[in-house]
C-alpha cells in the first residue's frame, strides 16, 4: 500500500511538471485528488489495513496529498506569472513617445515680474494699490513739486489729453492720491502703465511699467530706506546683490538718491558690460518725501517723515530674463510669450 | 558736461587719481558717465617744419616738399595738400606710423619721386570731426608756433589725460561749468577750491566815447545787462593751447573773440555775447520785447519771427539778438571788426527756455540761460573775458562799463536744526562736521543759538529750505556712510484691492485653461475703428483724443482691446504661428464728455483672442469655466448685430438682462481687413460686471446618499430651437429630482427631414431624500417629452 502510495505520488508529480496550463492542473488535480481520485481511491481501501498499519498509511498519505496541493498551487502561481509576463511584454510601449497635454498657459513676463515685485512687498506689508491710467497736471506734477518749467511738463516730454489731464508720466500720482486721503502710517507700492513721449526703439517704448513704494511714519530714515532696498534687491536678485546709492535729484524728495546694483553678469568683480566698474546703473531711484510733497498732501512734516522709490518694471524684466529689445515686450509675438 | 581733469586742477587740489576722482564725485552727487582718455591710438608722428614747396615735375595736382624733423637730412614729402605753406609746422606720418584710423604708413613712390611719409590732418589724428576747427576741416593741420620740431604729436597737441563726462541734474546749472564742478570736488576731497583771480592791467580811453547806454525795458525778463567795449580787435585764430582746450571741452574753435567768451562761459558758466560795435545804430542797447512784426536773421543765418512773449536785444533801430538764445548776423563780429562790445547778463530763464523751444533754436548759451543762473557772474564773466583778450593781445579794453539791473546780491538766509539732519538721514553727525561741509561748498554757515544759519550764495538757487541743506550735509558726508536700520512700527499684512485679486484669479485660471497673457498699448489708432466695421455712429468711436500723440496709430485711448488683440494675431499670424490661444486685461477709457475736462471713466477689461486649432466652441468653453469658478450664473443668447462679428455664431452673456460681455467668431470682412486667413474667436468681458456678480463663497453641499438613474432621450425638432432653451425647459421639469442634463448628440441628414434636426439628450434623475423607483422616473421622463413636444413641436425619435 506504501507503494502504490508512493507511486501515485510520483506519477503526479511528473504529470504536473510537464503541465503547461491552467486547465491542465486542474485535471491533474482532478485525477489524483479529485471524489473519484486515484489518491482518494487509495484512502478510501485503508479500511483494510491493520490497526498498526492504518495510521502509518493515512499519515502518508495525508502527507502525499498535502505535497501535491502544495505543488499544484505552485505550478499554477508559476503559469499565472508567466501569462501576465507575456502579457505585459505585449503591452511595452515607447516611452520617448512626447507626452500629450494641453499646453499651460503663460503670464506675460512683464506681468509676471510685476507681481513678484508686488509679493515681495505685501509679505513686508505694503499694500498693494492702484491709480488710473489718466491722471491730473496736478497729481502727477504740481503735488510732486515739480518746477513749473521743469522739463518733463513739456508736451515733447508728456502725453497730454487736456490742459490739465495727461497720461501719467510715472505711477508717483498714485502716492499723492494715497497721501491724501489715508492717515500715516502709509505703506504702499503701486505698479502700472506709465507713459512718455518717446519714440519706439531698442530701449524705449512710449507705455512702459514702473512701479513705485511709499512708506510715510513717525521717525522714518534714510537709514530705513537703504535697508529697505537692499532687502528688496537681495530677494529680487539673491543675497550677493549690493547696492551703492549716488545723490540725486528728483522733484519730489529730498535727498534723493539713484541705486546702482552689482553688475549681473560679473556680480561686481568688473567686465565689458558694466565698463569695469562693477555696477549695473540707476536700478531704481529713491528718497526722502519732499516736505513740499508732504505738505500739498495734508501732512505735516514736522511730525511724519517717509521714503519713497520707484524703478521701471520694464528694466527689471529685461535685467531678469536677458531681454535685449524692448519692443519684444508689447509684440507679443506667441513664440515669446511661451518662454516665460 | 564735458570737464578735461588738467583745465578743472587749475582751480581745485586734487589729490587722487583719476579713477578715485571720478568714483568720488559720482558719490558725492555729480554722476560720472564715463572716463574718456584723450591718448588716440597713433604710432610715429612727429612736427615737421615745411623748408620748401615745389611742383611735381609730373602731376599738375602733387607738390614735392623738403621737411625738417629735426634729424640731420630733410625728408622728401610729396603732397596734394592746398593750405601749406613753407615755414608751416605740420604733423608728419613717419615711415611706419599708424593713424588713428589704424592705416599704415610707408615711404612711397609718387610718380618717380620718393615720398618719406605723409602730412596728416586733425581727422587722420583721430579727432571728432565736428570739434575740428572751420580752417583745418578739409586740409592738414597747421600748428601753432610754440610746437618744436621732432616733437611727439601727442606731446605738441597735449593729447594727454582724462576728460570726465558727468551728468548734471535739473537743480545744479552751477555744476555747468568747470568752476561748478571745481567747487564740488573740493567739497568731496576736502581739498583746496581755488577762484581765478580777475583782473584787467591796462585800460584806456572811457566807455562813453564808443557808446551812450545799455537799458533793461522789460525788468520781468532781464535782471541784469553788463557790457564792456574793446577797441583794435585783431580777430582771428586762438593759440592752439586754447583750441585744443575748447576741443577737449567739445566745443569747436571759431575764432580768438568766440573762443575766449566760450572759454569764459565753460568756466564760469555764464554765457556771454560780441557785437560789432560800428554795426550797431544809435550807440545804444536795450533789452525789451520785440515789437510786432519784428524779424531777426540769427548767426545760422535764418531769419527769426519775433513775437511778444521773447525778450530780444535791439540797438536803437533794430533786433541785433534773441536775449540768451542767439546773436544777430548782421552785427557778428568778423575779421573786419575793429571795436567790440561784450555782453553778459541775466535773462529770465522759463522766457529763454520757451522762446528757445518756439524758434525751434538751441544753443550753449540757452542751454545754461535757460536753466536759471544769476546776475552776480555776470560781472566776473565779462571782465574775465576783458582779461583773456588782455592776455592774448588781440585787443585793448576800454575803461568803465554800462551795468543796469539788479547790481547787488542779498544772499537769502536759510536755517538748518542740527536734530532734524539724524531724524531724517538716521545718523548722527556733528554740528562741526556738518559746518566744515556746508562752508566748503561755500554755503557761508555758522552755529548760533542751537541753529545753523546758512547765507545761500548766488549760485545755489536750487537750496530753499532746511531739507535742502539736509541733503547737502547728507551726500557730502556720504549716503554710503549711512548704515541701514530696518524700518520700526508695527507691520500688517499688505492688502490688495478685491479688484485686484479678481483680476488675479481670473489670470490663474486663464493661464490653467492654455491661454497666453499679452500687454498691449493703451493708445491705438482711430482707423482701428474701421477696421473692426464699428458703424459710424457706435458708441466706441466716442473715444478721447490725445493733443500730442507720436503719430496717428497712438493718437486715441481705446475703448476696446478687440483691435490690439487683432493686431497681435495679425502679427502671430503673419510670422507663420499656426495657433495661438491669448488673452489681456486691460482698462478702457470711457470720455464722460468730449474734449475731455474731467477725468474719465477706466474700465478693466477682459478681452480673450483665439485662432488655430479652436472654434466657437473652444472659446464657449473657456467663458463658461470662468463663469463657473467666479459662480457667476449667467445665459447666453445669440447676438447678430455687432458688425464686428459673425451674425450668426456670436452671443451675448448675461447675467439676468444684464450684458456682461460678447464672444464669438470674427466677422470675415474684418479678418479681411486685418488680412488673417484663420477663423479667429474673440470674447470681451466687463470686470466691473464680472466683480458685481462673482460669488466666491464656497459652502459645502452633501455628497449624494442616494443613487442617480440616468435616461437618454432623442427627439425631432425644428433646426431653428436652440439647445440651451430645450435644456432650461428639461430642467424646469423638475428642478429638484433633475440633476443634470446633457448633450450627447445632433444629427441632422438622410434619415430627417430638411429643416429639422435630431437631438439626444441624456438626463440624470436623483432624489436626494430617498431612492427614486422605476416609476417615478418613468414619470417625469414622460412629462420632459410631455413639455418637449408642447414648447417645441418635439417628436419622440
Amino acid at each position: 500500500m506504501k507503494n502504490k502510495l508512493l507511486n501515485i505520488k510520483n506519477l503526479a508529480l511528473e504529470q504536473l511538471n510537464q503541465s503547461k496550463n491552467i486547465d491542465e492542473l486542474e485535471r491533474i488535480r482532478v485525477n489524483f485528488l479529485g471524489k473519484k481520485g486515484e489518491l482518494t481511491q487509495v484512502l478510501r481501501a485503508m479500511g483494510g489495513l491493520s490497526k498498526e498499519e492504518r495510521p502509518i498509511v493515512g499519515k502518508l498519505a495525508n502527507e502525499i496529498r498535502k505535497e501535491l496541493e502544495e505543488n499544484i498551487k505552485n505550478a499554477k502561481l508559476a503559469i499565472e506569472k508567466s501569462l501576465k509576463d507575456i502579457k505585459l511584454k505585449e503591452e511595452t510601449i515607447d516611452v520617448t513617445i512626447p507626452g500629450k497635454f494641453n499646453s499651460i498657459g503663460r503670464r506675460h513676463p512683464l506681468m509676471q515680474v510685476k507681481e513678484e515685485l508686488e509679493n515681495l512687498f505685501l509679505s513686508m506689508g505694503y499694500d498693494v494699490v492702484e491709480g488710473p491710467e489718466i491722471d491730473t497736471v496736478e497729481n502727477n506734477f504740481d503735488a510732486l513739486n515739480a518746477p513749473e518749467d521743469h522739463p518733463s511738463r513739456d508736451m515733447s516730454d508728456t502725453f497730454y489729453l487736456s490742459d490739465n489731464i495727461l497720461l501719467r508720466t510715472q505711477t508717483s500720482p498714485v502716492q499723492i492720491r494715497i497721501m491724501k486721503t489715508q492717515e500715516p502710517p502709509i505703506r504702499m507700492v503701486s505698479a502700472g502703465r506709465t507713459f512718455r513721449f518717446d519714440d519706439v526703439d531698442d530701449t524705449h517704448s512710449p507705455m512702459f511699467h514702473q512701479m513705485e513704494c511709499l512708506v510715510i511714519d513717525k521717525g522714518v530714515t534714510m537709514a530705513n530706506l537703504k535697508d529697505s532696498i537692499d532687502k528688496f534687491v537681495k530677494q529680487l536678485f539673491g543675497d550677493e546683490m549690493k547696492t551703492r546709492f549716488r545723490p540725486h535729484n528728483f522733484p519730489f524728495t529730498e535727498p534723493s538718491a539713484e541705486v546702482d546694483v552689482s553688475c549681473l553678469k560679473c556680480m561686481g568683480k568688473g567686465c565689458e558690460f558694466c565698463h569695469g566698474t562693477g555696477w549695473s546703473m540707476e536700478l531704481l531711484g529713491c528718497g526722502m518725501v519732499h516736505p513740499n510733497v508732504l505738505r500739498n498732501c495734508g501732512i505735516d512734516p514736522e511730525i511724519y517723515s517717509g521714503y519713497a522709490f520707484g524703478m521701471g518694471v520694464d528694466r527689471v524684466t529685461m535685467v531678469k530674463y536677458g531681454i535685449n529689445n524692448i519692443r519684444l515686450l508689447f509684440e507679443n509675438d506667441a513664440r515669446f510669450l511661451k518662454q516665460f | 558736461m564735458l570737464v578735461p581733469i588738467k583745465w578743472l586742477k587749475k582751480y581745485v587740489d586734487i589729490n587722487v587719481d583719476d579713477k578715485e576722482l571720478a568714483e568720488k564725485l559720482t558719490m558725492s552727487g555729480s554722476h560720472v558717465d564715463s572716463i574718456i582718455n584723450l591718448k588716440k591710438d597713433i604710432k610715429n608722428i612727429v612736427v615737421g617744419k615745411i623748408i620748401s614747396v615745389e611742383k611735381h615735375p609730373h602731376a599738375d595736382k602733387l607738390q614735392v616738399t623738403k621737411v625738417d624733423i629735426g634729424n640731420k637730412d630733410l625728408l622728401q614729402i610729396i603732397t596734394a595738400a592746398k593750405n601749406i605753406k613753407v615755414g608751416d609746422l605740420i604733423p608728419i606720418a613717419l615711415d611706419g606710423a599708424v593713424l588713428a584710423d589704424e592705416t599704415k604708413i610707408k615711404d612711397t613712390i609718387f610718380r618717380d619721386l620718393l615720398s618719406q611719409g605723409m602730412m596728416c590732418s586733425y581727422q587722420e589724428l583721430g579727432f571728432d570731426d565736428k570739434l575740428i576747427p572751420k580752417e583745418f576741416k578739409d586740409g592738414i593741420l597747421i600748428l601753432g608756433n610754440e610746437a618744436e620740431i621732432g616733437q611727439d604729436i601727442s606731446k605738441a597737441l597735449d593729447m594727454y589725460g582724462n576728460i570726465l563726462d558727468i551728468e548734471i541734474t535739473f537743480n545744479r546749472p552751477d555744476c555747468l561749468s568747470i568752476m561748478g564742478i571745481a567747487r564740488e570736488a573740493a567739497a568731496t576731497l576736502n581739498t583746496k577750491f581755488k577762484y581765478p583771480e580777475i583782473k584787467i592791467k591796462e585800460e584806456c580811453n572811457n566807455i562813453k566815447d564808443y557808446f551812450n547806454a545799455v537799458e533793461i525795458q522789460s525788468e520781468d525778463l532781464c535782471d541784469r545787462f553788463y557790457t564792456r567795449v574793446v577797441k583794435d580787435v585783431k580777430v582771428g585764430p586762438s593759440p592752439q593751447w586754447l583750441q585744443r582746450q575748447l576741443m577737449d571741452s567739445g566745443m569747436r574753435p571759431i575764432n580768438n573773440i568766440v573762443d575766449i567768451t566760450n572759454y569764459v562761459m565753460l568756466e564760469l558758466g555764464q554765457p556771454l555775447h560780441a557785437y560789432d560795435l560800428d554795426k550797431l545804430e544809435g550807440r545804444k542797447l536795450v533789452a525789451r520785447r520785440p515789437i510786432k512784426g519784428e524779424t531777426l536773421i540769427t548767426l545760422d543765418k535764418v531769419e527769426r519771427k519775433l513775437d511778444e512773449d521773447m525778450l530780444i536785444i535791439a540797438d536803437a533801430n533794430r533786433p541785433v539778438g534773441i536775449a540768451g538764445v542767439m546773436g544777430g548776423y548782421d552785427s557778428e563780429i568778423n575779421e573786419d571788426t575793429k571795436t567790440m562790445l561784450i555782453e553778459s547778463a541775466s535773462f529770465n530763464s522759463k522766457s529763454v527756455r520757451s522762446t528757445s523751444k518756439k524758434l525751434g533754436l538751441r544753443s550753449e548759451a540757452s542751454a545754461r540761460n535757460e536753466k536759471g543762473l544769476n546776475y552776480s557772474y555776470v560781472r566776473d564773466a565779462c571782465e574775465r573775458v576783458c582779461q583773456l583778450i588782455e592776455l592774448l593781445g588781440v585787443g585793448k579794453v576800454v575803461k568803465g562799463n554800462f551795468d543796469v539791473g539788479k547790481t547787488s546780491y542779498e544772499k537769502p538766509v536759510v536755517k538748518l536744526r542740527p536734530h532734524r539732519v539724524e531724524m531724517l538721514l538716521g545718523v548722527k553727525i556733528e554740528i562741526n562736521k556738518m559746518l566744515e561741509i556746508l562752508n566748503k561748498l561755500e554755503i557761508e554757515s555758522i552755529y548760533e543759538n542751537d541753529v545753523i544759519v546758512s547765507k545761500i550764495p548766488y549760485f545755489r538757487q536750487d537750496i530753499k529750505q532746511e531739507a535742502d541743506l539736509i541733503e547737502e550735509v547728507g551726500r557730502i558726508y556720504g549716503f554710503h556712510n549711512i548704515e541701514s536700520k530696518p524700518l520700526q512700527g508695527i507691520i500688517l499684512k499688505g492688502r490688495k484691492s478685491e479688484k485686484r485679486e479678481t483680476e488675479d484669479y481670473i489670470k490663474d485660471l486663464l493661464t490653467g485653461l492654455g491661454l497666453m497673457e499679452i500687454t498691449t498699448y493703451s493708445f491705438i489708432s482711430p482707423k482701428a475703428y474701421n477696421n473692426i466695421c464699428a458703424s459710424e455712429n457706435d458708441e466706441l468711436r466716442k473715444y478721447i483724443k490725445l493733443l500730442n500723440p507720436l503719430g496717428e496709430d497712438y493718437s486715441i485711448m481705446r475703448t476696446t482691446l478687440i483691435p490690439n488683440m487683432l493686431d497681435v494675431i495679425c502679427r502671430n499670424n503673419n510670422r507663420g504661428v499656426s495657433k495661438a490661444y491669448l488673452y489681456e486685461i486691460g482698462n478702457i477709457f470711457i470720455p464722460k464728455q468730449i474734449p475731455v475736462n474731467e477725468l474719465p471713466e477706466e474700465r478693466s477689461t477682459l478681452c480673450i483672442g483665439m485662432y488655430g486649432e479652436c472654434d466657437f466652441f473652444s472659446l464657449k468653453g473657456i467663458v463658461e469655466q470662468i463663469m463657473d469658478r467666479l459662480g457667476i450664473k449667467f445665459n447666453v443668447k445669440p447676438i447678430k448685430d455687432n458688425t464686428t462679428f459673425h451674425s450668426g455664431r456670436t452671443a451675448g452673456l448675461y447675467v439676468g438682462d444684464d450684458l456682461v460681455g460678447i464672444f464669438g467668431e470674427i466677422h470675415p470682412d474684418v479678418l479681411e481687413k486685418y488680412d488673417i486667413n484663420y477663423k479667429v474667436n474673440v470674447a470681451e468681458l466687463s470686470i466691473e460686471q464680472i466683480l458685481k456678480y462673482k460669488c466666491m463663497e464656497r459652502k459645502l453641499k452633501a455628497l449624494p446618499k442616494y443613487p442617480a438613474v440616468l435616461r437618454d432621450i432623442a427627439i425631432i425638432v425644428k433646426d431653428n430651437i436652440l439647445i440651451g432653451d430645450m435644456q432650461k425647459i428639461i430642467k424646469l421639469t423638475d428642478d429638484n429630482k433633475i440633476e443634470e442634463v446633457k448633450l450627447f448628440d445632433i444629427y441632422k441628414g438622410d434619415k430627417i427631414d430638411e429643416g429639422y434636426k435630431s437631438v439626444a439628450f441624456s438626463i440624470k434623475y436623483r432624489n436626494n431624500e430617498k431612492t427614486l423607483t422605476d416609476e417615478e422616473v418613468n414619470k417625469i421622463h414622460q412629462q420632459v417629452l410631455n413639455n418637449l413636444q408642447k414648447e417645441f413641436g418635439a417628436a419622440l425619435r
